[in-house]
């Protein structure tokens, strides 16, 4: 019995932990997308904030202290991208990009002129973490499983989640409405940054316990991805980010293990199912993933 | 630079008899004080330095297209002798070596086969092989991990002496070994190190050996935090969870940069490659104060004998890298 429960455990386990910064910034780049921002900026705005949250921490001994700081900072970030393509209608790809390009940089050198580690910050103790609390698993564990819910609930059960969906497909009715497009995109924006924050700060002080150059390695644009997969609903969101979650913990754990009838299967073929799941998935099982229609799209309220 | 050249005016007016040498190193990607691979070669320069008075030139690189670069503004000083760090600077080595047939270059973790270059090689199977013996020793549950970098012979060769020292001390004991990845990124991955390694520990590991780069610092975290313990790399990592981390493979990148500077000094720096092993004190396991409640007396006693075999030929351990088998 324990020969098999206790991998499944571990595997299940596993998932959850990887899958924790994928919900998160999924969920992020969902409210910002329904609302016709899109956002590929996920990755570096994600990468800012575990910098910060690791720095502050390393500071000031605070895991909340990190935390507020990881927010703080991607919420900075989500500024400067709404300012760029709400505020002056930029490029929001561009925009985007700009971000994970500068993001990248900045944190190595940042990181080398204050802690002289090679752009790491110090290993953190126990104190200056968020420690596993219940079942092997962190308060931010939780909170992204509960994140799922509100914003599914948001989104379709509240007026301001209503307005926002409708901002994304036609914000030219909500602008007749006599209601702010540029106000609602925003604050959608600003949700999603104190989101990225938050994932952020877990990769940094919750799963590690320091800043590494290009930690995130990526994982916001699976994110991305999973919220394709999901077609821009919440719950399917979520579906996509344990699957991306379980098929690398399953990576993991295959690895150097014996399988009967097959024997043991080779390290470059078990790193490279995820994505060679990835391929298929996407190319044949989810059929047409449709965005919202004003994605992309900078709103002029008057052409004039 | 003052201070070199006033050091330079000093033995100029003493007339003395060593050479006069400027040396300078050129460190491995990532900032010198990265706890590690570099700040092990920083120490070595550092001690010449106090040693000797005779300063040394440094750089520290932002990409791998500046390792040759750094070589060449070296050259062109000229510092003499020059030491790159790191297999990466191959290479820049060649190139500016073939360029400058006068001066001196000294490698490390690589061979550069030129009149003027020496070349440092480490037997880190030895070395892994005690750090195995250990973990071996203090694994209660008979099972022990591995969590590699980038998947490359010289990390086998780490995982091979390691379990060869593991099977000397206990013929029983069970081995997970995992690899971080196929690409450079597995140096620099501490989640994922830190997720094999809880694998292991799941799977009932018990000591776990980390030969990774940045992405080890995840192992030895995990190891920590579900009270397991863990053996570091390169440098001496003990001091990083005292009482968790049970030793550390020492590898001896500061005794290769004293030595050529001071082989350079003293007229008897040779060309070639030197191959640093037990013997010659160029890998070690760590014993320091914050792992001496780890390290009983009868497993320091049978580690101990072991290295004397090794030193003394009568134990030999297989190297990885001369067949890319793990056994004769």
């Amino acid at each position: 019995m324990d020969e098999l429960l206790v991998p499944l455990l571990s595997t299940l386990g596993a998932t959850l932990r990887v899958a924790t910064p994928l919900i998160l910034c999924a969920m992020a780049g969902l409210v910002s997308e329904r609302s016709g921002v899109i956002d590929i900026g996920l990755e570096g705005k994600m990468l800012a904030a575990a910098f910060s949250a690791a720095a502050m921490a390393a500071v000031s001994g605070s895991a909340w202290a990190g935390l507020g700081a990881g927010i703080l900072t991607a919420v900075m970030l989500s500024g400067v991208h709404g300012f760029a393509c709400i505020t002056h209608k930029g490029d929001q790809v561009v925009s985007g990009v700009a971000i994970n390009i500068l993001v990248s940089g900045l944190t190595i050198v940042l990181g080398m002129a204050w802690f002289q580690r090679g752009g790491q910050t110090p290993q953190l103790p126990p104190e200056a973490r968020f420690m596993p609390v219940w079942l092997g698993h962190n308060l931010m564990v939780y909170f992204a499983l509960g994140l799922v819910p509100l914003v599914a609930w948001v989104l379709g059960g509240t007026r301001f989640g209503l307005r926002l969906r409708a901002v994304g497909e036609n914000p030219q009715a909500v602008d007749t409405a006599g209601i702010s497009v540029e106000g609602l995109r925003y604050r959608a924006v600003l949700i999603g940054g104190v989101l990225t924050g938050i994932a952020g700060t877990y990769l940094a002080i919750a799963q590690n316990a320091g800043f590494s150059r290009d930690m995130s390695a990526g994982q916001g644009y699976i994110a991305l991805a999973a919220m394709i997969f999901g077609k821009w609903r919440p719950w399917p969101t979520l579906g996509a980010c344990l699957m991306f979650g379980l098929l690398d913990a399953v990576a993991i754990r295959l690895q150097g293990v014996a399988i009967a009838g097959i024997g043991e299967v080779p390290v470059q073929l078990v790193q490279a199912l995820p994505y060679a799941l990835t391929v298929i998935l996407l190319a044949g099982f989810i059929g047409k993933a449709v965005a919202p229609r004003a994605i992309g799209v900078p709103y002029v309220k008057d052409r004039t | 630079m003052r201070q070199t050249m006033a050091t330079m005016a000093l033995v100029l007016a003493a007339g003395t008899a060593a050479a006069q040498i400027a040396p300078a190193v050129v460190y491995s990607m990532g900032e010198k004080f990265d706890g590690s691979f570099n700040e092990a070669a920083y120490r070595g320069a550092e001690r010449f330095k106090t040693e000797t008075g005779i300063d040394y030139r440094d750089f520290v690189v932002s990409n791998e297209a500046q390792f040759e670069q750094a070589h060449r503004r070296f050259a062109r000083l000229p510092a003499n002798p020059i030491v790159g760090v790191g297999f990466l600077q191959t290479a820049a080595v060649t190139t500016v070596a073939k360029e400058f047939p006068a001066l001196r270059f000294t490698v490390i973790d690589s061979v550069v086969d030129l009149p003027n270059v020496q070349s440092v090689l480490f037997k880190e199977h030895e070395g892994s092989f005690l750090v195995g013996m250990a973990a071996a020793l203090a694994a209660k549950s008979g099972k022990i991990g591995f969590v590699g970098g980038m998947d490359i012979p010289l990390i086998r060769k780490f995982a091979c002496g390691y379990e060869q020292g593991a099977r000397h001390a206990n013929p029983r004991i069970e081995l997970i070994q995992n690899m971080t990845g196929s690409t450079p990124a597995a140096w620099t991955d501490p989640a994922r190190g830190a997720e094999l390694a809880r694998g292991q520990i799941d799977r009932g590991a018990d000591v776990i050996y980390a030969a990774a780069g940045t992405t080890g610092l995840g192992v030895l975290q995990a190891a920590k935090d579900r009270g397991k313990l863990s053996i570091g790399v390169d440098s001496n990592q003990n001091h990083l969870h005292p009482g968790s981390v049970l030793t550390s493979m020492l590898k001896r990148v500061d005794l290769a940069t004293y030595e050529s500077f001071k082989a350079a000094r003293d007229g008897s720096w040779k060309a070639g490659v030197r191959v640093l092993g037990l013997k010659e004190g160029g890998v070690d396991w760590a014993l320091d104060r914050h792992n001496a409640g780890l390290i009983g007396a009868e497993m320091k006693a049978k580690v101990e004998a072991a290295k004397a075999d090794i030193v003394a030929g009568k134990i030999t351990v297989h190297d990885y890298m001369s067949n890319n088998r793990c056994g004769a």
